[in-house]
């Protein structure tokens, strides 16, 4: 055993350059059509980033006095976070409540996570109108301690630390780093308690952000409880986006996976369908408890309380009652359908309360310019780039090699 | 998955330090941008003020920014980037009447409270101020404002936030606000605002004909620096009767005072669920 572990540090020392140009290669087919979609609006949103650190944000989006954080902010930062919810979520449920019906999902769910938090980063960077001075918020003795902002970016890093942990060891296995993966091992636990305690925090702060806009934000939408709200929403936002990424990244890497993971995938996803209906249920009663609460019953009788009722009944309730039917008699179909229903109604909740009914009284709307939406999905695009190279090298959705379970 | 008990306390214990260290800076920050007497301000007398639109050119002059283009009979404007105050003329109750905009220099400004660099502050003398190397452009200020003040350069590849600030260097030099100092009809007056308060219920109690009962900024947002004192309701003069009297960054102290409770809490709560829910083969093992 020893002799073996040798020989082979002494390898990886002689090829460890090698082997990581022959892994920069891609693997695969090039000419995919998710390929030839992608590259092109990638390349374009390329342009409009160089432009936009050339001549400004307001030479490529419609922000303006009035309407301070658009799509950039809005979707990528608002709207995302609650996607990745995921992530937290289901390390709780493996690692923390022992389900182990869910660890083969766990890692790529970390790694969706990761990816989605360091994008989104990036898209927060565009978007600030003076990004080098973020190092103001990270060092020095600029501390704005009584900021909702100041402590949403503190566990967002943070929690992309955790991130990174939890999802190291996959790395770790890809380089045949044994002694880093044994490691990496132990500092397990620390990062998946303080992960979740984070992420309770930053997913309800960034519902806190809004609380001084008591003023412009419609009172249907506006309530003291947004933090809480926030946090119940990213746990079936999250699932959600687990039940929808599990789907079709276990088409599209199909050949990663050992026979069995048919089955026990679908198993997942009949369980994480009753997470979502119990999580949304949640959700309905709270937003019930603060409409009722709030004497808002004035507002249902206009076109803003339409839009809301929408909302509540098509994205909340509609899906609910999907998600309940089909994990009860177990079908797939329904399943990816509630899923796809419920991260519509994320967004809807999400752009609602961030640009559509955000200075719902004045005349002129904000509607994102081209650029903005090229950008978004320029962010998306690569985001996805990364995860596919990741997913095709790395242990994610395979098997871990054998010599991680022979050296614990 | 395992993790050394004293390890995982140590950890613990930082940053339950570095979170309650944090919690008393937060406190004192909050006692500093209490009411104090000896806080300045502005009172404007909107029955004095003609509209001549000549602070604007003040202002612009001030602030090194270039002159605005007023057209005859003006619509309606706002603040922008490169216009920190406006005069508007309100059609009212009472006729056309003129009223100036610029920043209220809250007493608890949210702007101050939102800003996570302390690039907009609470001056201690009373104006709020936005400092150039410190803010990093997130625009939180201008999502928190309920009087919709700070503007941002959209043009500009190193964008400034733009806000009327009280003309804090002249201030600091002894000298008063350049529209203060330049309105020939004496519509604007600089001092402590407790005098500036008594100073309007003087104006109104000697003429109640004359004014409305109310002095504006008194209590809206839990005081401004501003006062405005008028004629007519202060709804026929554009201005927010609707913000409320309590202050803006009260309505996020409840959710700011329970993260470092869950920050602590949480993981010891998480801690014990994951030892409750240990599958005994493993404990065994690590036995």
């Amino acid at each position: 055993m020893e002799r073996a572990q040798i020989s082979c540090t002494d390898n990886k020392d002689n090829n460890f350059w090698k082997f990581i140009l022959s892994e920069l290669k891609p693997k695969g087919k090039i000419f995919t059509p998710f390929n030839v979609i992608s590259l092109p609006i990638m390349l374009v949103g390329l342009v409009i980033i160089y432009l936009r650190f050339r001549d400004g944000i307001g030479s490529v989006t419609n922000l303006n006095q009035e309407i301070p954080w658009g799509l950039w902010i809005g979707f990528d930062v608002v709207t995302g976070v609650a996607f990745a919810g995921g992530a937290y979520v289901l390390v709780f449920m493996v690692n923390i409540l022992n389900m182990k019906k869910y660890k083969p999902i766990l890692r790529v769910t970390v790694l969706n996570g990761f990816l989605a938090y360091l994008f989104y980063s990036a898209a927060l960077l565009l978007d600030l109108g003076r990004p080098l001075k973020i190092i103001n918020v990270i060092i020095g003795n600029n501390y704005g301690v009584s900021s909702v902002l100041f402590l949403v970016g503190w566990h967002f890093l943070l929690y992309m630390l955790a991130l990174l942990l939890e999802f190291s060891p996959a790395v770790a296995e890809w380089l045949n780093a044994r002694k880093l993966r044994k490691f990496l091992g132990t500092i397990g636990l620390g990062a998946v308690i303080f992960g979740i305690t984070l992420s309770v925090l930053h997913q309800s702060g960034i519902g806190a952000l809004y609380l001084m806009a008591i003023d412009k934000i419609h009172p249907l939408w506006y309530s003291e409880y947004l933090p809480l709200q926030f946090v119940v929403a990213s746990v079936f936002a999250g699932i959600a986006m687990v039940i929808l990424e599990g789907s079709i990244s276990h088409k599209v890497f199909a050949h990663q996976l050992g026979h069995n993971a048919h089955e026990e995938h679908n198993s997942i996803l009949v369980g994480l369908a009753k997470i979502c209906a119990g999580a949304l249920f949640a959700y309905l009663s709270l937003m019930i408890i603060v409409f009722v609460h709030g004497k808002d019953w004035k507002y249902l009788d206009s076109g803003w309380g339409m839009w809301y009722l929408l909302e509540m009944i098509g994205f909340v309730i509609l899906p609910m009652l999907i998600f309940y039917f089909s994990y009860r008699h177990k079908n797939l179909l329904a399943i990816r359908i509630a899923a796809v229903i419920t991260l519509l109604g994320v967004i809807l909740n999400r752009m609602n309360i961030s640009i559509i009914v955000y200075r719902w009284y004045d005349v002129e709307r904000y509607v994102p310019s081209w650029q903005e939406f090229v950008v978004t999905l320029t962010i998306i695009f690569i985001e996805i780039w990364v995860l596919r190279w990741i997913i095709m090298r790395m242990p994610v959705l395979r098997k871990s090699p054998e010599w991680v379970r022979d050296d614990h | 998955m395992s993790i050394s008990r004293r390890t995982f306390f140590k950890a613990m214990g930082a940053t339950a330090v570095a979170l309650s260290v944090g919690k008393e800076v937060a406190a004192s920050a909050e006692e500093m941008t209490g009411e104090r007497p000896e806080l300045y301000g502005v009172l404007y007398d909107a029955t004095r003020c003609v509209g001549c639109h000549g602070c604007e050119y003040d202002c612009a002059e001030a602030h090194g920014l270039e002159y605005p283009d007023i057209p005859k009979n003006p619509p309606l404007r706002k603040t922008d980037e490169a216009h920190l105050t406006v005069v508007n003329h309100y059609e009212t109750s009472k006729g056309s009447l003129p009223v100036k905009v610029q920043c209220m220099h809250c007493t608890q400004p949210a702007c101050d409270a939102a800003c996570l660099t302390q690039a907009m502050h609470k001056t201690e003398d009373g104006p709020v101020i936005w400092r150039e190397d410190k803010c990093m452009g997130c625009r939180y200020c201008m999502i928190s404002c309920p009087f919709d003040i700070p503007k941002f350069e959209y043009q500009s590849t190193n964008p400034r936030i733009m806000k009327c600030d009280m003309c804090h260097d002249r201030l600091k030099e002894g000298e008063i606000p350049a529209c203060v100092y330049n309105c020939p009809e004496e519509a604007m007056m600089y001092g402590k605002r407790s005098d500036l308060i008594r100073e309007a219920r003087k104006r109104i109690h000697e003429n109640p004909d004359q004014y409305v009962d109310y002095i504006y900024g008194e209590h809206e947002a839990g005081g401004t620096s501003w006062l405005y004192i008028s004629a007519v309701p202060f709804e026929e003069l554009g201005l927010k009767t609707s913000i409320q009297k309590k202050s803006y960054p009260g309505l996020t102290k409840g959710f700011i005072s329970s993260i470092a409770p869950v920050d602590i809490l949480l993981p010891l709560g998480l801690l014990g669920i994951y030892e409750a829910t240990r599958s005994k083969p493993e404990t065994i093992e690590e036995d």
